[in-house]
């Protein structure tokens, strides 16, 4: 399989990706190498982990990374209520301490969290970690074991080996400069917001239903707001909403109706002063120029 | 194709350039190991090798490790695999071009828009299209200085190592124990109850060891603004040497130079040796010591490099006179820009030292309102005895 086959494939799936993402997957697939995605917010950079475990027909385990993961969340944790509950009926039994003590730590009562769940799985899962940017920076010490040993020692049981190894996928949106230590494991790609052709293919795959002519003036007036001055830029996810709105209102041509345009507005822009900057003059004069 | 460098005929082989390629890399700063030269090597197998730009994109994807490098990584696979024999070619490490089209280093512009004050930018990609709303700005209006001067004839190594121990101990004073989530810890105000249960099993579950959690201190971030112009010539060694110690003294502390433009110059300063920091420090701050641009280059702060880097655990502190050429709303529309991150904003003048000085500075008058401090600094000594206000903040 070539990187252009895993495009195609991909593109099956409805993610158009660009040919450098495209290559740094390939590459993260064949060599086994976790690949780190950085980019604005709503870029795609979630979105391609789900393609990919549909691609390869597998489970996808997320890990939400925030501030103050730490590893009871993101690897194991004991079940301490269960273990409480055997040992009190262990005693009404008469049961000896060794043969609960045994009992109580075995795997039945390891409680696997995503980290864990990856490497124990017989197919090979997509395993994302995603905006691991928020994480403290602890936690990705912890990663840097599991991302390049795919192992977990837990004291009471020993150490679990990977079965499979999971495809992993790491996502940030740059918050904080992450590790060198963690960033010379990964493939790395900055994912950019689409040119317009890409930007005009992701929408027929994801909403064949609208016309050729409003697609382009959708894409268009998307890319030409992207250049305005915004807190917020609009991402991908917010150019469907768009789409999906005027579809809904049944707009045919976007120079139309600026009253209506302006209020569908609220799909692509989301904050207070990036809702008062585009008027609905702008927006008239940018539908105007992007047609 | 004809592009291709024809390697010399006892070159080795194809590993052996893809090593060169490497250490060609690391020499201009990327930071690759052996292991690296290894995936290259393995990621190339995998790709077919006669398509030079499949190639670019995997080692791209293999060597790079943030947008600045993979942005530059372009100019560096060109210099070795596309040079027609030269196979070696130093390539001076550029500021990132992600700016915008009202920022140009007179070293990109070699000195053509010498003349040319008042005129309007290049139009823009798209070509012919006309501006109809007057963003079209102007450059070179301001007198920018091209002579670059080497700012490590301003900065001692001593003072260096002085202001490292200054900038440690400005860190610890703003250390604060406000964190929110309590972790475990000997001697905690709460009990740790998940711990103690666990810690119970042991004992069949009666809870007889108490164990305790509590707030943990978290350091709060520092990002450092110093304006660089003509005006502020007097005191930048002792701003730069601070610059340097902080950044040497704290890992996560972030610096930026602005005189009309801005400079990030944190992974620069990072550098091992403290004099070599210092001039790659003085190459990106390229016009040091020309006109200053106050507002513009806190704007253009606050909608870049803030988003990332400034949170509600940050102090900003800038260290300007506020001597600004331009409009001195925009320095209070960038500080109410900052201000809403969560940020504090510590603005350190110089010019407050003197015996009789109010802010009359028309920009120093409009930031006033957004500072949470405003104070005097000339000299190290000054910094050094900032520490204790800083603590109270």
């Amino acid at each position: 399989m070539t990187w252009t086959d895993l495009k195609t494939a991909l593109a099956g799936e409805g993610y158009v990706a660009s040919d450098d993402l495209a290559v740094a997957l390939h590459l993260a697939l064949s060599l086994g190498r976790p690949l780190l995605l950085e980019g604005a917010a709503g870029v795609g950079k979630t979105e391609i982990a789900r393609t990919v475990s549909a691609v390869r027909n597998t489970r996808l385990l997320r890990l939400q990374c925030y501030e103050g993961l730490d590893a009871a969340q993101a690897i194991y944790e004991w079940n301490y209520q269960r273990q409480l509950l055997t040992i009190r009926a262990a005693a009404e039994d008469g049961e000896t301490g060794k043969a609960v003590e045994d009992r109580i730590f075995s795997r039945d009562f390891l409680l696997e969290r995503p980290l864990l769940a990856a490497i124990t799985q017989s197919k090979p899962p997509v395993l994302l970690i995603d905006e691991i940017d928020r994480a403290d920076e602890e936690f990705e010490a912890y990663l840097l074991e599991i991302l390049s040993d795919y192992q977990v020692s837990i004291p009471e049981l020993g150490t679990i080996t990977c079965v499979t190894q999971p495809i992993v996928i790491l996502t940030s949106n740059g918050t904080r400069d992450l590790s060198d230590a963690l960033r010379r494991r990964c493939l790395y790609t900055y994912v950019e917001y689409p040119d317009r052709s890409t930007e005009l293919a992701i929408l027929k795959a994801r909403c064949p239903e609208v016309e050729a002519r409003l697609a382009n003036q959708i894409v268009g007036f998307v890319q030409k707001l992207r250049e305005e001055e915004l807190e917020k830029t609009p991402g991908i996810a917010e150019m469907l909403d768009f789409a999906a709105a005027l579809m809904g209102l049944g707009i045919a041509d976007l120079t139309e109706e600026p009253a209506v345009l302006h209020s569908t507005l609220t799909t692509l822009l989301k904050t207070q002063s990036d809702q008062a900057r585009i008027t609905s003059e702008v927006a008239a004069r940018i539908a105007g120029k992007a047609a | 194709m004809s592009r291709v460098t024809k390697f010399a005929a006892r070159d080795p082989g194809p590993a052996a350039r893809v090593a060169g390629f490497v250490a060609h890399l690391r020499e201009n700063g990327l930071r690759l190991g052996v292991a690296e030269a290894e995936v290259a090597l393995a990621a190339l197998t995998e790709m077919e090798a006669i398509h030079p730009d499949d190639s670019r994109r995997a080692l791209r994807a293999v060597c790079t490790g943030s947008k600045d490098e993979a942005q530059r990584f372009d100019d560096l696979f060109d210099s070795y695999w596309m040079d027609m024999g030269r196979v070696r070619q130093k390539v001076v490490p550029t500021p990132t071009n992600t700016i915008s089209n009202d920022v140009h280093s007179s070293r990109d512009a070699e000195g053509e828009d010498a003349g040319s004050s008042g005129t309007a930018t290049a139009p823009d990609d798209q070509g012919g299209e006309v501006h109809s709303d007057g963003t079209g700005k102007l450059i070179a209006s301001v007198q920018r200085n091209r002579n670059r001067r080497d700012l490590r004839d301003m900065v001692r190594p001593e003072e260096i190592a002085e202001a490292e121990e200054i900038a440690r101990r400005i860190g610890a004073a703003l250390r604060d124990k406000r964190a929110r989530r309590r972790i475990a810890a000997r001697k905690g105000d709460r009990l740790h109850f998940r711990k103690t249960i666990r810690h119970s099993l042991a004992t069949g579950g009666e809870p007889l060891r108490l164990l305790r959690r509590k707030r943990p201190d978290r350091t709060h971030k520092i990002v450092a603004l110093c304006d660089v112009s003509g005006s502020m010539s007097v005191y930048a060694r002792v701003f730069l040497a601070f610059l340097a110690g902080l950044l040497r003294a704290d890992a996560r502390a972030d610096a930026y130079l602005f005189h009309t433009r801005l400079v990030r110059i944190t992974e620069a300063l990072r550098d091992k040796d403290a004099m070599r920091a210092v001039g790659r420090m003085s190459l990106m701050a390229d016009g040091f010591g020309g006109g200053s641009k106050i507002g513009p280059s806190l704007m253009r702060f606050a909608e870049t490099y803030a988003r990332r880097f400034v949170d509600g655990r940050s102090i900003v502190l800038i260290l300007s006179d506020g001597y600004d050429t331009e409009p001195p709303h925009l320095i209070a529309t960038a500080l109410e820009k900052l201000r809403k991150r969560g940020c504090k904003i510590i603005w350190l003048n110089p010019l407050k030292g003197w015996a009789d000085y109010t802010p009359v500075a028309e920009g120093m008058a409009a930031a006033l309102p957004h500072l949470d401090a405003f104070k005097a600094v000339n000299t190290l000594g000054d910094l050094a005895a900032l520490e204790r206000e800083l603590a109270t903040l």
